[in-house]
């Protein structure tokens, strides 16, 4: 009797118990709430242009519509770029981030995991971990003078490079590849393998979820990255679908309301999908993210 | 002799795999950093050479800048204040209560409380505007005529005295965010024994429970959460211009030390000031974290 008592106060009970009853409801209410502003963006999206203006307010959307998803697809920017080639800009620009920078992180991470013994690893880790706490936006005017000192003003580098330097990457990385057991890669070191063979053959394979959580943080990063398009990227048709989009929401009219909601749903529903496909290998990788 | 070659060669392969973060690292992160530093002792208009003035930015910055010393400090503090610790906190809470719950309903309510940090900065302007605007078409003013608790819709997005109160409210709703989901894997990370023994040694209720074993066992995570938390806090300046639809905000109500940053870089074209505001703002962002530090370290 005591031993059951017990059980039900831990985490992550197994069954239900009453005393589990409080707990939904605080959290279903406030879950909710949270969530209602995201369902009447869906609602928004979904409206016919009567309803959109209509008194009083409508919640939730009556005849259902795909016309502005349809007009959202027919936009295209002042200078005739159209809609869909921002979106293509945005697809390649978040796609060849994540790839690059997933190599990059555990490449980097790996050498500050398991090479311990180089003074220079140990220094740029406590850097890296101090720079957890940058803000970006507080330097871009420093950014900005750098990038036209090398040129690379308008060009697609500019789109990727700024992105892939995440130190929280490289953190939540280094903390997953600490667990890997030295004993193993030492065998492969025995057996003749290189620092680009463990890493491929043994660090990548072992540690998935981890490159899960860091291509998901990128992902997420990158499609609704404005700062390049806003400031290093002169020519309309390499600017992203997120820049345009908030553009276009600045310009609020009558016209472009409904099809502002569309847009916003567009660019959500990528973040979302991929986070509820991955969202157990991003939980196993948050158990290691303790700051030690 | 051998051995020494095979040291060598782990070496530069080690190199050779730091080498390419490395150089993101310094171009985009520290060479930036370091210029900021340097053009904060500068008078820079973007286009001649900068001319040295010593400490002049941040004399006037601290003396004299009234907009800064009066609206954006306050601003900065209190958004930074409440939206930093309140947001660890309610994350705190949060990822405590759906741990106590089985894994499915906790997956599902996980993802509802995370949704809103994943939304992106154009839903959150579109839909945040849409509940507070001020005709009558807003959501809260059309809620508030019908009850009849107003008789004229509210231009609560304009009004300096509701201004930070909704910023706050709006950055709040979105901070259950990827410090949340660390606490939560942190708490399930609890050894189990830890709680069994306790209670042998006589822990009554979940209260102690949290207090002295959960809290304490999951440290990293809880330091790991509250960084997150404050640099959240202090790097979300687009909130203000988002929702009032200008920069600077209604009366300055708005402005938090981001936004003083802007003006001064792309409005004025005075970027040696505005570079000694950033060194500013990383100073404070630094101080808090540090603080955290403190506060949630494990003692050695």
């Amino acid at each position: 009797m005591a031993k059951k008592r017990l059980k039900g106060r831990r985490g992550n009970p197994k069954y239900f118990s009453a005393d589990q009853l409080k707990f939904y409801l605080i959290l279903i209410p406030l879950a909710i709430i949270m969530v209602l502003p995201v369902v009447y963006m869906f609602s928004e999206a979904f409206k016919p242009l009567g309803e959109l203006y209509a008194f009083p307010p409508i919640l939730i959307t009556k005849n259902p519509t795909m016309t502005n998803f349809k007009k959202l697809f027919e936009l295209s920017g002042s200078t005739g770029v159209p809609m869909t080639r921002y979106l293509l800009n945005s697809v390649i620009i978040a796609g060849v981030t994540v790839l690059v920078n997933i190599y990059i992180t555990v490449a980097c991470a790996f050498v500050l995991s398991k090479k311990g013994k180089y003074k220079v690893t140990k220094w740029f880790f406590s850097l890296n971990q101090t720079a957890l706490m940058f803000v970006p936006v507080a330097v871009t005017v420093p950014r900005y003078i750098l990038i036209v000192k090398m040129g690379m003003i308008d060009t697609w580098a500019v789109h990727i490079f700024p992105l892939i330097a995440m130190p929280i990457g490289i953190f939540l990385m280094k903390q997953f590849i600490d667990d890997v057991p030295d004993a193993l890669i030492e065998a492969a070191y025995v057996d003749g393998a290189g620092n680009f063979t463990v890493l491929r053959k043994i660090i990548m394979p072992m540690t998935k979820p981890a490159i899960a959580t860091v291509a998901i943080l990128t992902f997420q990063s990158a499609w609704s990255a404005t700062e390049a398009s806003n400031n290093f990227i002169t020519s309309d048709v390499m600017k992203t679908i997120y820049y345009y989009l908030n553009a276009l929401s600045v310009s609020n009219t009558v016209a472009t309301r409904g099809v502002v909601a569309a847009g916003s749903i567009l660019l959500f529903i990528p973040n979302l999908i991929i986070f509820i496909c991955m969202q157990s290998r991003v939980m196993s990788t948050m158990s290691h993210s303790g700051i030690k | 002799m051998k051995m020494r070659k095979k040291y060598n060669s782990d070496l530069w392969t080690a190199v050779a795999l730091l080498a390419p973060y490395l150089l993101l690292f310094s171009l985009f992160i520290a060479i930036p950093v370091i210029i900021a530093i340097g053009l904060s002792f500068t008078y820079f208009d973007g286009v001649n050479f900068p001319s040295f003035v010593g400490l002049s930015n941040y004399i006037s910055l601290l003396t004299q800048d009234e907009i800064f010393l009066k609206y954006v400090i306050p601003n900065t503090f209190k958004y930074a204040l409440i939206v930093g610790p309140g947001g660890c906190v309610l994350s705190f809470i949060l990822a405590w209560m759906v741990t106590q719950i089985q894994a499915v309903p906790r997956t599902i309510l996980t993802l509802c409380l995370y949704m809103p940090s994943m939304v992106g900065s154009l839903m959150v302007q579109i839909v945040w505007v849409t509940i507070f605007s001020g005709d009558q078409r807003g959501l809260l003013n059309s809620f508030l005529l019908k009850n009849d608790f107003i008789d004229v819709p509210i231009d609560f997005l304009q009004d300096p005295k509701y201004l930070m109160t909704i910023i706050i409210i709006v950055a709040l709703w979105q901070s259950m965010g990827i410090g949340f989901l660390a606490m939560i894997a942190g708490i399930l990370n609890v050894n189990d024994e830890l709680y069994e023994a306790a209670y042998v040694d006589g822990m009554r209720n979940r209260f102690q429970e949290v207090i002295y074993i959960t809290i304490p066992s999951m440290k990293p995570q809880m330091l790991f959460g509250a960084v997150m938390a404050i640099v959240n806090a202090f790097s979300t300046g687009w909130l203000g211009p988002a929702l009032s639809g200008s920069n600077p905000t209604p009366e300055y109500s708005g402005n938090v030390i981001l936004n003083h940053i802007e003006d001064y870089a792309y409005t004025r074209y005075e970027m040696g000031y505005a570079a000694a505001i950033s060194v500013v703002l990383l100073l404070m962002v630094a101080f808090f974290s540090k603080v955290a530090g403190a506060l949630f370290s494990e003692k050695k």
